[in-house]
């Protein structure tokens, strides 16, 4: 039964909407209607006192609907519908007219228009409103266990904090070990403390938990299912040794004649073609790179037919004769395994730009690098025992120039955002190499320093007044080749005049971007991700966990670049929220799913073909369309290629939209 | 009778997860279009039905302009692909019936495209002024029936 005694509430918004839209004429315009009983404006719709208004109106007017004609619904459409149901009113009974972001905002220049915009967007929505179906949500069992995807540091803290509160979690990380980025790097701003000598214990606790299931060298191959119910599909890939036997004692290492560039040191090393991600890798496991293995190289040219092998001939087995243990197997042990989940975090955090990417500032030569390639050099652990040395010939460098925002606020070169991190990255790099070599010239070109963190301030002025860094504020326009130095050609902003320094080596700080399997991973899950691969939060102020897809959440550097306090602490926050979610037996699902009536179905299967997550089954014996409820999205799919308007979705029905069409299309 | 200004109606029919997202980005950022855009929020754009469509244009609509993710990106696995054969169908139809198929619109527009959305809103409105009024909605036969 339609709806008679509809009650509607104007926000102005503050100035936000009443600035632009006239909202008494709209509450006057509004109150017109038949069957609307009670038509009214109040200062700030979501505030106590405007729930209140809702929660008095639906008693005092005995209203069956309500519209609430405010911001988004993603904003405030759950306030509302609480406190119509405070009031006794079904929730579903309750619809959002969006016209702040909709009318007020966009037409802030013509206020007659917008007013008379937020007049029919109120008028649609009442027409849809009206048929809406009182409704229950659906309950569907949780499944408590969690995800995380990405080992960083981020993600680490997420899986130990959600481990520790008895939840089950698995950890896939892509590389062969986990610590992500911040293993990488040589010391931390503001503190100074050595990143693995702080992250190992971490590192070691994930492995050791009991409730920590962790997949390394692997990836999410698919996910299917819905909140509190999802089936993931990991890849295991393939490393050619049993890790059930591997010691992880790299005598392997020491007598592979094959090399390939390191991952973990980011081309500033070679390692062996078996190798073990690094010294402290956890899993402390070896593993064969196919691509650069002698064996498993000439293997596949033979199986493609490409090579005949000769009889007798001995092909490298080196590794496998050392491994005491017998754990090289050669043999591709590629594995999907399955898991089911109730909640997901993704934490894949960042990359930088490559040096290569900017060719007029030198990225083609080999000792122009960027500053995450520098950390490996200034690492103690690293290929260069913490005395940074030429890439091209090894040679350690008297004179090092920094260059800052490259390819940062640089929409033609880069990217338009601040990348964050860089300003204190390249103080502290700066710093180090003073430490390593005191009689280094240090030249730091900026464009301006963005110190805005705890202890950071401080930090930039120990830097200049302590260590004698010569910082240049200036934008670096050209490096090149002159004998055995680069030259470094920018203008310093302050004085005017263009400055020119030869130097042994040029470390870039390259904008950071999202991690490039970003867009996959972010398909696979169905959740938004912007231009430069970073993830798109529901709300930058006060949802930045949350995605629009229920159940899944995101953490640390994979949302924007961050430094690692902040990573830290978003890896705690979306491991709250995850607690929160599987705290509860069952999860409650909107019921605004797909419904058949049987009596005009005619068994036809169209809407089944639809479908796209196999939700509708023909019954054989009735020949009717049947939709799985704990299956159905309610994206409406089905409905729009049903010839006989049998399948719709519930409060989505064809009436109730082509209703509010007419009040849209009227020309008047 | 003096000559009023064409005003286009445009219904725009936009997807939950991109689309209207996006719509909401532009408002947030202040992004001007013209108020001829008149928006409802879908599901997804697998959710309109050939007949909204054309429905629109039967009531007085000049235009439509449906906006979803982009390919591969749907939020629903592949709704948009249903809705891009959907559209073609419609775009057939009103040729055939000897009317301009570039008043149904179908634009991929993502949640952090808010730029690209009062773009194309105002670049459609600005094309639809130029074609002048639909006359769709003269065309009587179509009408009468009603959908339940
Ligand atoms: C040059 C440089 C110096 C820095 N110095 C400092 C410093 O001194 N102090 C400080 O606070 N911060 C510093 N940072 C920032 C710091 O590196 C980050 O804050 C931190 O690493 C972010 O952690 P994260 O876990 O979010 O991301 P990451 O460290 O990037 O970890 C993400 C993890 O996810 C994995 N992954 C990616 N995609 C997938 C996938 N599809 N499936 C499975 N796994 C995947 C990656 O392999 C990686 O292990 C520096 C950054 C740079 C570039
Ligand atoms: S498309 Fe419609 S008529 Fe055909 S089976 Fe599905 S619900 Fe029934
Ligand atoms: S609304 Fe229809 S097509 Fe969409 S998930 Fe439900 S049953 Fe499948
Ligand atoms: S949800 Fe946007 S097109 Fe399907």
């Amino acid at each position: 039964m339609a709806m008679k005694r509809i009650g509607v509430f104007i926000c102005h918004c503050g100035r936000n909407i009443a600035g632009t839209v006239d909202v008494k004429r709209v509450a006057e315009e509004i109150g017109k209607r038949e069957d609307v009983a009670f038509s009214t404006t109040y200062v700030f719709m979501c505030s106590q006192p405007g729930q209140k208004l809702i929660e008095d109106s639906v008693k005092k007017y005995n209203l069956d609907g309500v519209v609430v004609a405010n911001c988004s619904p993603t904003l405030h459409e759950k306030t509302m519908r609480n406190a119509a149901a405070r009031a006794g009113l079904n929730p579903y009974r309750v619809e959002i007219a969006n016209i702040r972001e909709w009318a007020a905002w966009p037409h802030e220049d013509n206020p007659d228009a917008a007013t008379r915009k937020a007049i029919r967007i109120i008028n649609a929505t009442i027409e849809k409103l009206k048929a809406n179906a009182s409704l229950e949500p659906i309950e569907v069992p949780v499944i408590r266990r969690a995800l995380v995807i990405g080992g960083g540091v981020a993600g680490m803290q997420a899986a130990l904090d959600i481990a520790d509160s008895g939840i089950e979690t698995i950890l896939v990380e892509k590389e062969a070990t986990i610590g992500g980025n911040m293993f990488r790097l040589s010391e931390t701003f503001p503190t100074l403390d050595c990143p693995q000598c702080i992250l190992t214990p971490k590192m070691n606790d994930v492995a050791a938990h009991p409730n920590i299931k962790l997949y390394t060298y692997s990836e999410v191959e698919d996910v299917e299912g819905f909140m509190g119910n999802f089936k993931v599909k990991i890849k295991k890939k393939a490393t050619f040794v049993d890790w059930d036997k591997c010691t992880g004692c790299g005598e392997c290492l020491r007598v592979c004649p094959a090399h390939a560039d390191s991952e973990f040191d980011l081309k500033m090393a070679k390692r062996t073609s078996i190798y073990i991600a690094n010294e402290q890798a956890v899993p402390l496991k070896a593993l064969i790179d196919e691509n650069s293995c002698i064996r498993l190289q000439f293997e596949k040219k033979v199986k493609e037919g490409k090579i005949k092998p000769k009889k007798n001939v001995k092909i490298c087995s080196k590794c496998a004769d050392v491994c005491e243990p017998n754990a090289i197997h050669f043999q591709n042990n590629e594995e999907i395994v399955e898991e089911e989940v109730g909640a997901i975090i993704v934490a894949t955090g960042y990359e930088v730009m490559p040096a290569e990417a900017f060719p007029e500032l030198g990225g083609k030569y080999p000792d122009v690098i960027t500053s995450l390639q520098f950390e490996r050099l200034l690492a103690p652990s690293g290929p260069t025992a913490g005395i940074p040395r030429r890439p091209s010939d090894g040679k350690v460098p008297e004179s090092i120039a920094f260059v800052h925002c490259v390819g940062s606020r640089d929409p033609q070169n880069g990217v338009p955002y601040c990348s964050r991190i860089c300003c204190m990255y390249t103080i502290k790099q700066a710093m180090l190499v003073k430490h390593a070599m005191h009689d280094a010239a240090v030249y730091d070109f900026y464009i301006d320093i963005r110190s805005n963190g705890k202890g950071y301030e401080e930090f930039y002025h120990r830097a200049k007044e302590e260590y004698g860094v010569n910082f240049i504020r200036g934008k670096v326009s050209k490096v090149y080749k002159v004998g055995d130095k680069y030259r470094v050609q920018g203008v310093d902003t302050l004085t005017g005049r263009i400055v020119e320094v030869d130097v042994d080596m040029v470390v870039l700080a390259t904008a950071a971007k999202g991690s490039s399997t970003v867009k996959e991973i972010a398909k696979k899950l169905r959740i938004p991700y912007d231009e430069w691969g970073w993830l798109k939060e529901t709300h930058l102020k006060l949802k930045p966990l949350e995605t629009p897809v229920g159940g899944v959440f995101i953490a640390g550097a994979a949302q924007f670049i961050k430094d690692i306090t902040d990573s830290v602490s978003q890896g705690s926050g979306a491991a709250a929220k995850v607690m929160a979610l599987l705290s509860k037996p069952e999860l409650e699902k909107e019921p605004l799913l797909a419904k058949v009536d049987p009596e005009i179905c005619a068994g036809c299967g169209r809407c089944k073909d639809q479908c796209a997550y196999d939700a509708i089954t023909i019954d054989p014996v009735r020949h009717v369309s049947v939709v799985n409820e704990a299956l159905c999205e309610g994206c409406g799919a089905c409905s729009a290629n049903c010839p006989t308007t049998a399948i719709q979705v519930v409060n989505f029905k064809k009436g109730q939209v082509v209703r509010a069409i007419d009040v849209l299309a009227e020309v008047f | 009778m003096t000559e009023k200004k064409f005003d286009p109606v445009i219904v725009g029919f936009f997807c939950n997860w991109c689309t209207s997202a996006a719509a909401d980005l532009a408002g947030t950022s202040r992004l001007h279009y013209p108020a001829s855009i008149k928006p409802i929020r879908v599901m997804c754009s697998s959710t309109v039905d050939p007949v909204y469509l054309v429905r629109a244009l039967q009531e007085g609509a000049d235009a439509t302009i449906l906006g979803g993710c982009h390919p591969g990106d749907c939020h629903y696995i592949t709704g948009n692909y249903k809705a891009r054969r959907r559209v073609a169908i419609v775009k057939t139809v009103l040729k055939s019936l000897g009317f301009e198929d570039t008043r149904v619109l179908l634009e991929w527009i993502s949640g952090s495209e808010g730029p690209k959305f009062a773009r194309v809103m105002n670049d459609y409105t600005d094309y639809i002024k130029k074609c002048g009024p639909s006359e769709f909605k003269y065309l009587d036969s179509l009408g009468g029936e009603k959908v339940d």
